[in-house]
């Protein structure tokens, strides 16, 4: 804080009484950092166990190895590698289309003026604002019927998961993505149309170059999102081969948790490593986006 | 030849004008083709509220791609009717279900609870009767004879048999049929043995079974007789009632269910509009009040504390570590940050096993240190400890980097003027500090508390609810929040699933978010922001 800075400008004594200060500072920092880290240590250790049960777990295990992770290699009853391709198929598709929708909406939404405009922004957020698993009953009811129809957008189905993902595709997002767009300014896309350029052309060529940014924020809160998504997987998703990792990984704990508990960690510490290299790399531009209104989940 | 270029130039733009509407249209015409058939067959199968949701869809589309006027909401389209089908529909239905009886014994629609009660049939004491012999075959299956007295002969095969048909002509050689004796019945058949009088009324199955079809069932009523069995419940459709043909006892549709005067009632009832029934069980219905004011209690509690616990951790590590110049100020934020990048329900499932009541290690280190192990899942206050220690290390950082974020925007010089005045320390904290910090991040703690009021995923996957609440008509348990305890009743339904009841709870947390968004929609003055760019 910045009287703390002024302090510094003080005589002698002032110095010695702010590396008390640190010192104190710092062994509290051990303690927080202690708490936040442990379940990622406990994890990792726990992953290198050969023993891989939950009673012989220790914080440094005895002869580590990597015997876990070679479990999840063509384990039948646990097939990881499967969910994992699952979660990144459905993930990477359901991010790549809701990128399309909310960019074209949003560009509709800051370039052209029509009744309803701003009475249709306000409504597409107060509807997000409703989790989805409150109306899962009606979720569950849409896919059986469209099922008995064509069985490949059914329930059960990835497809089927897909669509109901692109629900939510428009929202928050929309706001983001309208806000971003409203700071390019228009005299861009006039001095195009008077060459002759289309909608569409000023759009692709003119506008979608310049939200590299905000395109980045939105595609990974919205694969964060998805790829961290528990209960509509859980609820659509019936058969084992299916499932996203999410749920393969609560559903196989909640057998013979503290036997499986080896592999559980290593299953976990692979799911965990793509998101988690996200957050760290692209840190400053995911807290810019999430301060804007979003709340992890 | 410049004006020929031009006139080039514009030529093109004209063929390519047209062109790409007719693409459009073209497109269009597909789409429309392909939604209509599909809107079809759900009409078809009677799913009727999907097929309306479609159709306002296809109409939609095919206006918006049309109409010039409508050019704008072509960009969208897509997104619309993604929205329409998948959120506002299910609030919609949502709604309309909190008001029916949808559950556990009311899972058909009326048309198919009537069908059914309508196969249900009785052997009546008079009425038409038959002349029978039986014939039994080694693996017990059993063939029936009979003769009207007209003097038609008929063989029977038995009701739950695996042949399409069931009831026979008797022409000696076809299906193993051999001679006819003098009564016109035959004499052997193959694969049978034909059962004498004593045989035949000594069978204990022989009264048991039905022949022939559901549209003509047989059964044996005494040694000489043989009646067909007539439906029990006969449908009046001018009055909407059912009369039983044995007591005479007639039922009257309420609710769903087809009951009589003496409250007796008919399997299966159906989906109905049943009023604000739901929504007064919440408060007259003892075993659903009992649990339903523990949850909803907890369900504050919990939100609040959430908010809370993890909004000051966030704060005072802002605050200790703020200083540009801390040493390590970078690695330890990158620290401390951790919990917020691995996918939360990984870390629940992990604190899940470090909380092991039994060998989990905190437990394990503790006995060892006080000789003590909390009960983390089975004693209530412990496992709502619990889930709020998860909460705290799964939401600190988020609150962490947001007032981080927000301190550095409080201008120096109102510190300045502070100090003049004298003021110190905590003084400044409370007077200044936290006042604007309140006002910056008050939409973000809101939208926290509506997170948390709905937090599943923490609740279901790390305790299951658990421990259960005894005496509780359905699975409920001390750290279920109202969502939780929504989605037991509608899809864990150990005792029935009951989704009339489940929607009621969800529109009742449906008309609290929207409260509460609200209120963090003013705070942060979007509705303002919008019409200021009109």
């Amino acid at each position: 804080m910045s009287e703390l800075a002024k302090k510094t400008k003080k005589p002698r004594s002032m110095t010695q009484q702010r590396r008390l200060g640190i010192i104190i500072r710092w062994v509290i920092a051990v303690f927080l950092i202690f708490f936040s880290v442990f379940p990622l240590l406990w994890i990792i250790s726990a992953s290198l166990n050969p023993t891989g049960t939950l009673a012989t777990a220790r914080l440094i295990p005895q002869n580590p190895g990597f015997k876990n992770f070679q479990d999840l290699v063509g384990n039948p009853t646990f097939p990881f590698f499967r969910w994992f391709w699952n979660s990144v198929k459905i993930t990477t598709i359901t991010t790549i289309l809701t990128l399309s929708l909310t960019t074209m909406a949003a560009y509709a939404f800051s370039r052209f003026r029509f009744s309803g405009r701003t009475t249709m922004l306000k409504a597409i957020l107060l509807i997000q604002v409703f989790p989805n698993l409150l109306s899962i009953v009606a979720l569950f009811l849409i896919l059986t019927q469209f099922g008995t129809i064509i069985p490949r957008i059914g329930l059960n189905t990835h497809l089927g998961l897909i669509i109901v993902y692109l629900g939510g595709a428009m929202g928050m997002n929309i706001w983001l993505m309208k806000g971003y767009m409203d700071t390019i300014p228009r005299d861009i896309d006039e001095s195009a149309h008077v060459d002759g350029a289309s909608d569409w052309q000023i759009f692709w060529k003119l506008i979608l170059p310049l939200l590299r940014p905000i395109l980045v924020v939105i595609g990974i809160l919205s694969f964060i999102g998805t790829y961290g998504d528990f209960i509509v997987a859980r609820t659509l998703l019936k058969t084992t081969e299916l499932y996203t990792i999410m749920v393969g990984l609560q559903i196989y704990t909640s057998g013979m948790f503290s036997q499986k508990w080896g592999i559980f960690a290593a299953g976990a510490l692979i799911s965990a490593l793509p998101i988690m290299v996200i957050y760290l790399v692209l840190q400053d531009q995911i807290v810019g986006g999430l301060t804007q209104g979003a709340v992890k989940g | 030849m410049d004006s020929s270029r031009e006139r080039l130039q514009k030529t093109a733009k004209k063929v390519h004008f047209e062109l790409s509407t007719i693409l459009r249209i073209a497109l269009l015409v597909v789409v429309d083709i392909g939604l209509i058939w599909f809107i079809t067959q759900l009409m078809i199968n009677g799913f009727y509220d999907v097929a309306v949701v479609l159709i306002i869809i296809v109409v939609f589309n095919t206006y918006v791609f049309l109409a010039p006027k409508a050019y704008p909401l072509r960009w969208m389209a897509v997104g619309l009717s993604a929205l329409l089908l998948f959120a506002i529909f299910p609030i919609i239905y949502t709604t309309y279900v909190a008001f029916t009886n949808y559950g556990d014994g009311h899972l058909l629609t009326r048309v198919q609870a009537v069908e059914q009660i309508q196969r249900e049939l009785y052997l009546p004491e008079e009425g038409r009767a038959f002349e029978w012999i039986a014939f039994r075959s080694d693996a017990g299956e059993y063939l029936l004879w009979i003769k009207d007295s007209e003097g038609n002969t008929f063989l029977v095969r038995e009701t739950d048999a695996d042949y399409d048909e069931r009831i026979l002509e008797v022409i000696p050689g076809e299906f193993g049929i051999g001679e006819l004796d003098e009564g016109g019945a035959p004499v052997t058949i193959e694969g049978f043995t034909r059962l004498n009088r004593i045989l035949a009324t000594t069978d204990p199955n022989l009264t048991r079974i039905k022949f022939g079809d559901p549209e003509k069932t047989i059964q044996v009523r005494s040694p000489s007789e043989a009646a067909e069995l007539l439906p029990r419940y006969l449908y009046d459709e001018e009055n909407d009632t059912f009369t039983d043909q044995i007591t005479g006892i007639v039922y009257f549709e309420r609710q769903g269910t087809f009951t009589s005067q003496q409250g007796r009632t008919l399997t299966p009832g159906f989906r109905a509009t049943v009023g604000f029934e739901n929504f007064e069980n919440f408060l007259t219905n003892p075993a659903l009040r009992g649990p339903l004011a523990i949850i909803l209690t907890w369900n504050f509690a919990f939100a609040f504390l959430s908010v809370f616990l993890t909004f000051a951790l966030g704060l005072a590590i802002s605050i200790l570590y703020g200083d540009p110049n801390f040493p390590g100020k970078k690695i330890l934020r990158s620290l401390l940050i951790i919990p917020y990048t691995i996918p939360s329900l990984i870390t629940i499932l992990i604190w899940r096993g470090i909380l092991n009541e039994n060998i989990g290690i905190v437990n394990a280190v503790l006995r060892n240190l006080i000789n003590y192990a909390p009960a983390w899942t089975t004693n209530q206050w412990w496992a709502k400890a619990a889930v709020l220690i998860v909460n705290l290390w799964l939401g600190y950082p988020y609150f962490m980097l947001v007032t981080s974020g927000a301190l550095q925007s409080i201008p120096s010089d109102i510190y300045e003027a502070a100090e003049v005045d004298g003021a110190r320390g905590w003084n400044k904290f409370w007077n200044i500090t936290l006042p604007l910090l309140l006002v910056a991040v008050g939409p973000l703690l809101i939208a926290s508390f509506i997170f948390n009021f709905n937090n599943f995923n923490l609740i279901y996957v790390f305790i299951q609810g658990g421990p259960p609440i005894p005496g509780a008509s359905t699975r409920a348990g001390y750290t279920d929040i109202l969502i939780s305890y929504v989605y037991n009743l509608a899809f864990e339904g150990g005792r029935g699933v009951n989704y009339g009841f489940a929607s009621a709870i969800s529109i009742v947390i449906f008309i609290f978010i929207a409260l509460m968004a609200l209120a963090q929609f003013k705070f942060t003055n979007m509705w303002e922001e919008v019409s200021e760019n009109v």
